[in-house]
């Protein structure tokens, strides 16, 4: 049995402690918002806030995550920065499939809450662990922005 | 609830009824479900819906599968245009499959080839005007005037005197009267949302805060998650399997031998993916155990060599003697969709029936196949189409609905059959590979004369099981792209020579033919320019002047591009002008080439002519994803064979175009009233070439054979 807490809610868990956290997170859980992409932390689809810092769950024991605190983009929302992302990224159109748009919204939203003025490069930094196959780079780019102004001048 | 059925000249159409509380439904049905009726001597059932509620909502129900392409907003646009909704009130539903929503292209009910504007710009369109003309004939009649006097505007109906009913108010009176006999349709002068800039998708908000519905996220009471061992040579079999290990694994439920392979059980994925590690399988790897990358290029080769069935003949290629002759051989290597959610499916066998939950391209075709496997007649299959994760054609094709179907109905149990990346990647359906043998001939003054192109390839038609090569012998997605060669050349010839290596299993992937095919012509049309001494743009040009869609595109890409005028140092371009779903579509691509050799795209502006559009910001989206999706293959994309295996497996090896590569793309629309075109493939063919092009203004090196990092 594993305790973690998931959007501020203690959760016991009944798995092997090498089990992902994306499994539990997904298949013990059903919060279905953070995605499997390709189970080796290439592609970012599983991207969570494991106090605060972004990881891939999908390589991520859920041992690791045990006293932790995980946000996952269902709980995002009520952060600052993850509202913002969300709110820029609705307004912006961006997700087209939508699939790693959980994922880069979590990357975003860590990225925005450290540095609420990231340059082109902070965001390439910050991002190019998170693949888009429909292509909404530049308006993930563009939400970021708009995000970062809002955060700002909040 | 009540229904009224049209006279017989408009049976295909329309029927209306009230729904329970007071709103009004129309019914009707599409044209390709007609034809299917008809065909079959039957009267076409009509169940495709838009709701009007007494609260003022409309729901448009919707046949066709939200792939990210937007056509979840695009159908409930035409509807809204017509009907003069608050757009805002507007949402949209999933339909089920019915054969009143076959596609008017394809005649069965299916997404795919850029068809679902062009198939349903006027039925959609005619819905709303049908549902307007009925809550104007409601209003009238509550308010005892003429209808004529009665005009709508935003969701409601105003009276010349200013008296106003929303369309919720009317909805239940207006489900009680005839629908007219015929609809007047607006002229694209008054449109107010087709055409213009700033209508937001419906998907957004739910796929920016995790809500979305894909198929990768059912889960059912008693479900069991099935991975399954597949043979790691195509036509492979297991010829004896150890499961001991694997059942040991706590979670793991079944360990069963399936046509397509091994297949393990489980509580969860995790546990699943564990038990098939554990498997211990000998596999039989059957006739292709050798096959190897190097001898599927010789064999294309040869076969591009030795030429085939002639798909167009024009002139006398034999009989031309130009001033000047290149000839060239190009290679595109097979490649992966490698859609962002692993293919996935989850079917529930009962008795009698099969429900299945799945991100599908073609739940119309997936309801006959799946009675087949299932035994049961088709109108007990019931398909609830989920969100897609990327489809790009790979969800068109039946592997995990029919795997998931199997499994569920030997197990008992709801069954989810997962792919992991690796099983996506390794899993075939791929892009042909394609070698093609091109010649070209100029006169003293620098005009081509002489195009010939032998092509080389596996057959789509013939590996879609659907279709079968014409008797002519050409595959038509083995040539597009290259038979509709547009240049005003007077002798032109090409041949397709099937090839099947390995009995390889090709399939349709975004753009088709074309994705290879425009890279070979594009291309060599840019050979044939350096030789003849002229401007690539301009030799072009020349060559178009009995196309004029072509040569709007290719000139209005040029002109935003600034064709001609400087670029930072060590910038240079390339262009590139194609045809393809309906709509032309050019792209000059601005390159720079490393030291090392390694090209870096920075801006790529596109210009299309897709006629009229319906939302031109999601137009622009496509456009820039389709050129994101054919760069992404230009620069990385292949799947290679060693031994009878596919060598890549993932995203580390086959790689994926990101952030911090992600050129600047610029798409500009040629304003058109002509009827749409395809959007979702278009922008991808011009892509490759556009940046061959450039690296060769940059370095004189020609690139023939993809990808570019090869």
């Amino acid at each position: 049995m594993v305790s973690i807490v998931i959007n501020g809610k203690i959760r016991n868990v009944d798995a092997a402690p090498d089990t992902p956290l994306l499994w539990v997170l997904r298949d013990s859980l059903h919060l279905t918002g953070t995605k499997f992409g390709c189970g080796i932390a290439q592609c970012g689809a599983c991207t969570v806030h494991l106090d605060g810092q972004p990881v891939r769950s999908c390589s991520t024991p859920v041992s690791a995550a045990a006293g932790k605190k995980v946000t996952t983009v269902e709980g995002i929302g009520a952060t600052r920065a993850g509202k913002a992302v969300q709110a820029a990224w609705i307004l912006n159109d961006v997700p087209q499939c939508g699939y790693c748009q959980s994922g880069q919204i979590m990357s975003a939203s860590a990225l925005l809450a450290k540095n609420r003025t990231p340059t082109d490069a902070d965001i390439d930094e910050a991002m190019s662990g998170n693949v888009c196959r429909c292509g909404t780079y530049n308006q993930i780019r563009a939400a970021i922005k708009d995000a970062a102004a809002s955060v700002k001048g909040a | 609830m009540r229904a009224k059925t049209m006279n017989a000249s408009r049976r295909e159409f329309l029927k209306t009824s009230a729904m329970a509380g007071g709103g009004l439904i129309i019914g009707f049905t599409l044209p390709g479900a007609t034809r299917l009726a008809q065909g079959a001597g039957k009267e076409a059932r009509m169940s495709a819906y838009l709701r009007i509620a007494p609260n003022n909502d409309i729901t448009v129900v919707c046949g066709l599968s939200e792939m990210g392409q937007g056509v979840h907003t695009a159908i409930p646009m035409l509807v809204a245009e017509e009907l003069d909704a608050d757009w805002s009130r507007v949402r949209v539903e999933q339909a089920g499959v019915d054969q009143a929503f076959a596609n008017p292209i394809f005649g069965m009910q299916a997404t795919g080839g850029s068809t679902s504007v062009r198939g349903h710009w006027e039925p959609m369109r005619k819905a709303g005007a049908t549902a307007r003309a009925m809550l104007i004939a409601a209003a009238a009649e509550t308010w005892k005037v003429d209808a004529a006097e009665c005009q709508t505007e935003k969701g409601t109906v105003v009276h010349k005197s200013g008296k106003k009913l929303s369309y919720g108010q009317l909805a239940e009176r207006a489900a009680k009267l005839t629908p007219p006999k015929e609809v007047k349709l607006k002229d694209p002068s008054q449109f107010t949302l087709l055409g213009k800039s700033g209508t937001k998708r419906l998907d957004s908000a739910a796929k920016s805060t995790g809500r979305a519905k894909f198929g990768m996220d059912v889960y059912l009471p008693g479900m069991l998650t099935a991975v399954i061992a597949y043979p790691p040579v195509p036509g492979g079999k297991a010829a004896s399997v150890n499961d001991a290990k694997a059942k040991a694994v706590p979670g793991v439920r079944q360990v069963l031998q399936i046509p397509s392979g091994v297949a393990v059980l489980a509580d969860g994925y995790w546990a699943a993916k564990l038990g098939r590690d554990a498997l211990e399988i000998q596999w039989d790897h059957g006739a292709n155990a050798s096959l190897s990358s190097e001898g599927i290029s010789k064999t294309l080769s040869a076969g591009a060599a030795a030429g085939g069935a002639v798909g167009r003949n024009e002139g006398d290629f034999k009989a031309a003697t130009p001033a000047k002759k290149i000839e060239a051989e190009y290679e595109a290597p097979y490649l992966s969709h490698s859609c962002m959610e692993p293919l996935n499916c989850t079917a529930w066998v009962r008795k009698g029936e099969v429900e299945i939950w799945v991100g599908t391209q073609s739940q119309g075709p997936a309801q006959g196949i799946l009675g087949q496997v299932a035994g049961v007649a088709p109108g007990k299959v019931k398909v609830n189409t989920m969100y897609l994760g990327g489809g790009f054609g790979r969800r068109f094709a039946p592997d995990p609905v029919i795997g998931a179907t199997v499994l569920s109905k030997i197990s008992g149990k709801p069954v989810k059959l997962v792919y992991s990346r690796e099983d996506d990647t390794r899993g075939y359906f791929y892009r042909p590979a394609s070698v093609t043998r091109m010649t070209g001939g100029l006169d003293a003054s620098g005009r081509a004369t002489l195009f010939t192109a032998n092509v080389a390839s596996p057959s789509i038609m013939e590996g879609s099981h659907f279709m079968k090569l014409p008797p002519d012998g050409v595959d038509e997605f083995g040539v597009e792209g290259i038979r509709d060669c547009p240049y005003d050349i007077p002798n032109l010839h090409v041949e397709y020579s099937r090839q099947e290596p390995g009995g390889i299993q090709v399939w349709f992937w975004r753009s088709v033919g074309h994705s290879q095919n425009s890279f070979f012509l594009e291309s060599f049309v840019d050979e044939l320019a350096h030789a003849a001494g002229k401007d690539p743009f301009e030799f072009r040009r020349s060559l178009l002047g009995k196309q004029p869609r072509y040569k709007g595109a290719l000139e209005l890409a040029a002109e935003k591009a600034d064709w001609g005028k400087p670029l930072p140092a060590g910038v240079h371009r390339g262009i590139a002008v194609v045809f393809s779903f309906g709509s032309w579509c050019a792209e000059v691509a601005e390159v720079s080439v490393g030291p090392d050799g390694t090209p870096k795209v920075h801006r790529v502006v596109a210009a299309v002519d897709c006629g009229m559009t319906v939302n031109p910001d999601i137009v622009k989206r496509q456009i820039e994803s389709a050129i994101v999706y054919g760069l992404t293959a230009a620069l990385y994309g292949k799947i290679t064979f060693k031994d009878g295996r596919v060598e890549q497996s993932n995203f580390h090896d086959y790689r994926m175009l990101r952030m911090n590569q992600m050129p600047k793309v610029e798409v500009h629309i040629v304003p058109s009233r002509e009827a749409p075109g395809g959007i979702g493939e278009p922008g991808t063919p011009p892509i490759a070439p556009a940046v061959a092009n450039a690296i060769f203004a940059a370095t004189g090196k020609r690139i023939r054979k993809l990808p570019l990092l090869g």
